[in-house]
């Protein structure tokens, strides 16, 4: 193993660490709810009667980051090297497995961590580790 | 749009902004962090240091309440379970992860910049997240029958 030093940002990703710190914060003080983006989105799909107009709510403010962070910053292109096929496959793999992990990053990685959650902790660990060999098997065993 | 309508989007924007801050909606940097074996950029264990500071401050205050700041009742997850579906499943999203570099936050703050490729992955991610309810609803159903 070898550092990137030439794509290590320490300080913009704590601020933006801060920042998704912040947000979750604000969510679980003035809404009462763990913020996991998995959880959030999954019940898009299930309508129920005063459930959906909150989360489409929320997920609005997340789609409308990008055209914020121009007028403040600068324009961004995400560089997303993955093929359609890969992408499709990728899609339905994250879908499928936060629902029946009862989260992702966000909902177990940072609010579980947050709270000491023992479950969050195993679930973090459990993804992380699952990227890790993924991208090991793609970029070095079949390359 | 009520008060609680818009501070739920304000919250999503101030999360999406803190994404893309952070290089979290960056696929390239999320699959350097995971290359492990490879030339390893270790800036999102930054992200979650930042993020987990503010909100272990935020879960200390909360547990010491009994009511939201606005009034309301809190609803925490209560499952305490370290069982095969919590392991499997992030292990089947952990793949998922690790071939694209996205995980749902990231990916929906990338429908913004209107880019296809998150388009196609936000639309199959709906798709598997319906897949589960459609499952789920089934096993439920079964369980059901035979109690």
């Amino acid at each position: 193993m070898t550092i990137d030093w030439n794509h290590f940002t320490p300080w913009a990703s704590l601020a933006g660490g801060l920042l998704l710190g912040l947000a979750t914060a604000a969510f679980i003080l003035l809404n009462g709810r763990v913020l996991g983006i998995s959880g959030i989105a999954g019940g898009l799909v299930r309508l129920r009667r005063h459930d959906t107009l909150w989360r489409l709510a929320f997920v609005l403010g997340l789609v409308t980051a990008p055209l914020v962070y121009a007028l403040l910053a600068a324009p961004v292109a995400p560089r997303i090297d993955a093929g359609w096929g890969t992408l499709a496959v990728a899609g339905l793999l994250v879908g499928v497995g936060t629902r029946y992990a009862s989260g992702c990053t966000s909902g177990h990685g940072v609010c579980g961590l947050s709270r000491l959650s023992p479950r969050s902790l195993v679930a973090t660990l459990a993804f992380m580790a699952a990227g890790v060999i993924t991208v090991a098997t793609v970029r070095h065993l079949l390359a | 749009m009520s008060k609680q309508r818009i501070l739920e989007f304000l919250i999503g924007l101030l999360f999406g902004l803190g994404l893309m801050v952070s290089g979290m909606t960056d696929p390239g940097k999320i699959i350097g962090f995971l290359d492990l074996f490879g030339t390893w950029d270790p800036s999102l264990a930054f992200v979650m240091a930042g993020a987990v500071l503010v909100g272990a401050l935020a879960f200390a205050v909360a547990r010491r309440r009994t009511s939201t700041l606005l009034g309301g009742a809190f609803d925490l997850p209560w499952s305490r379970d370290i069982d095969s579906r919590l392991i499997a499943g992030s292990v089947v999203f952990g793949v998922g992860w690790g071939l694209a570099g996205f995980c749902p936050g990231p990916a929906l703050v990338s429908l913004g910049t209107g880019n296809l490729k998150a388009v196609v992955f936000v639309l199959a991610m709906l798709a598997g997240m319906a897949v589960f309810e459609l499952l789920e609803g089934r096993m439920r159903r079964t369980a059901g029958a035979t109690t």
